[in-house]
């Protein structure tokens, strides 16, 4: 009984599915026998080399600050530009048409016309991946902004809210499921452009690293920056965004 | 503290796509002296509620004029709701010092939750209340900002009968001891004969006012149940047309 109760702890399981496909890739790895896909004890193993002579740290550490400077701005636009859509219908109105067309760009045209408008330079790589998360940070908070409680809204204009105290203590709570929303789908989708952004157009980060392992055919080394980048969105979702829901929702029974 | 003024000639809701124009108040004026704690009594749907967002400001469109006390540019304003509408994610505590006004001290919160037995439970979110409870937060808020007038909007509907009986004698003490203006709306008559110094019946679509009747039980006598039924009963028997707005 007790084992039966450990084996089905969300932590065990989580665990027991991770080793699960480590082994799937390891006997798949066996049969190949193949350059095409190393084992999991090889990768390991180029994911050490790397770490230790600085080369992965340096290129995830570019990737990363690409990659914050970039959220925070299209966050924070977003919510700004958000809440107002959904708070003036007029507004709404009247950019709904852009929205639509921006969300329906495809990424690789706004990072080529941004490298082709700017030249191939950081403010070009962090502009292209903004105009490319904005749109959906937009609407994900528009929606919000939209679905405030109306009793909420005028408990607080009958109290003399000011704009401040009904930002902070009205809609901002409200709204924190959205961002959160907004933050988590934003980062699953900027690092991937960010990656594309390094490709094209940049001389270091994650993107200019994988681009020159392909054309090493190195899928080990490949491999290994994959799982750093993966853990380290991990680390963030455990360390920074879980703890941010838990302090917003305290109040919850 | 000075006294409330109230005309309103006209107040209609524009005509939608799935509804008509509907004339929701005609002609409908009242003065409410300083401290009088007055009972709306009127039908369900009659607009009653919509009165007390006009005067709370909320609703701007309609023909009239609403005078507040001292406080004419900026008058204070105390509403409980008839759902409690506190912020679930702010404590008791800082549901009520966040309505106060930036100049006033929070130093009265603690005597208001005391007197209506609120102290335990200051720094409790509001999901963890029963309605009895947020109901009294939000009574509690309404008084704490020294309101020129106080609007109440069936505060007490939904409430089990004991429940509702020991927060009206709260609300009265409270009431003693802080004597604001009350507008106080119920379409129940004994609530509103327990309640008020004075009783204004409403008529329904559009609403105006159809009696005025003071209360003349002494407020020691408010717990006597046969003394507020008696005079229920007179008020129905003496004005007929009060029995029809029941």
């Amino acid at each position: 009984m007790q084992v039966r109760q450990i084996l089905t702890r969300p932590r065990t399981l989580a665990c027991l599915s991770l080793l699960l496909l480590i082994g799937i890739w390891q006997l798949l790895a066996t049969i190949l026998q193949s350059n095409v896909l190393p084992t999991p004890f090889v990768v390991t193993g180029v994911l050490w080399q790397e770490i230790a002579t600085g080369q992965l740290p340096y290129h995830l550490g570019v990737t990363l600050l690409r990659l914050s400077v970039s959220f925070s701005i299209a966050m924070l636009l977003g919510c700004a530009l958000g809440i107002a859509l959904g708070r003036q219908q007029n507004l709404d109105h009247f950019f709904d048409n852009w929205l639509i067309i921006f969300l329906n760009i495809p990424a690789l045209v706004t990072i080529i016309l941004c490298y082709v408008w700017m030249g191939l330079v950081e403010t070009a790589a962090i502009t292209a991946v903004v105009i490319n998360k904005l749109p959906n940070v937009i609407v994900t908070i528009r929606e919000g902004a939209r679905a405030l409680d109306k009793d909420l809204m005028e408990m607080a204009q009958c109290y003399h809210f000011d704009k401040r105290k009904t930002l902070i203590h009205v809609i901002w709570p409200q709204l924190h499921p959205y961002v959160m929303g907004a933050a988590r789908s934003g980062i699953a989708l900027i690092w991937k452009i960010v990656l594309v952004v390094e490709l094209l157009g940049r001389s270091n980060g994650m993107g200019y690293q994988l681009n020159l392992f392909f054309q090493l055919f190195d899928v080990a080394s490949i491999l290994a920056y994959t799982i750093a980048f993966v853990a380290t969105i991990q680390l963030i979702e455990i360390f920074i965004l879980k703890p941010l829901d838990r302090k917003a929702l305290r109040w919850r029974r | 503290m000075t006294g409330v003024q109230i005309n309103i000639s006209n107040k209609t809701f524009p005509a939608t796509r799935d509804a008509a124009a509907r004339h929701v108040i005609a002609n409908l004026n009242l003065s409410i002296a300083s401290g009088e704690f007055i009972c709306l009594v009127g039908p369900s749907g009659c607009g009653k509620t919509s009165l007390l967002n006009i005067i709370a400001d909320l609703d701007q469109q309609f023909d009239g004029e609403i005078r507040l006390g001292q406080h004419q540019d900026n008058p204070q304003i105390g509403y409980v709701f008839q759902n409690p509408r506190l912020l679930p994610w702010r404590t008791v505590r800082e549901n009520i010092e966040l309505a106060l006004p930036s100049q006033q001290s929070p130093d009265i919160i603690e005597s208001l939750l005391q007197s209506m037995n609120l102290l335990d439970v200051q720094h409790v979110y509001p999901e963890r209340l029963s309605l009895g409870m947020s109901r009294r937060v939000a009574i509690v808020r309404a008084f704490a900002i020294d309101p020129d007038i106080l609007l109440m909007d069936e505060p007490f509907v939904s409430l089990d009968p004991p429940t509702a009986r020991q927060v009206r004698a709260l609300l009265i003490k409270l009431w003693s001891q802080r004597p604001h203006s009350i507008l106080f709306v119920t379409h129940d008559l004994r609530e509103a004969i327990t309640l008020a110094d004075r009783l204004i019946f409403l008529s329904a679509s559009p609403m105006t006012v159809v009696s005025e009747i003071p209360v003349p039980i002494a407020r020691a006598q408010r717990d006597d149940d046969a003394a507020i039924e008696q005079f229920r009963n007179q008020l129905i028997s003496n004005y007929p047309e009060i029995s029809s707005l029941l």
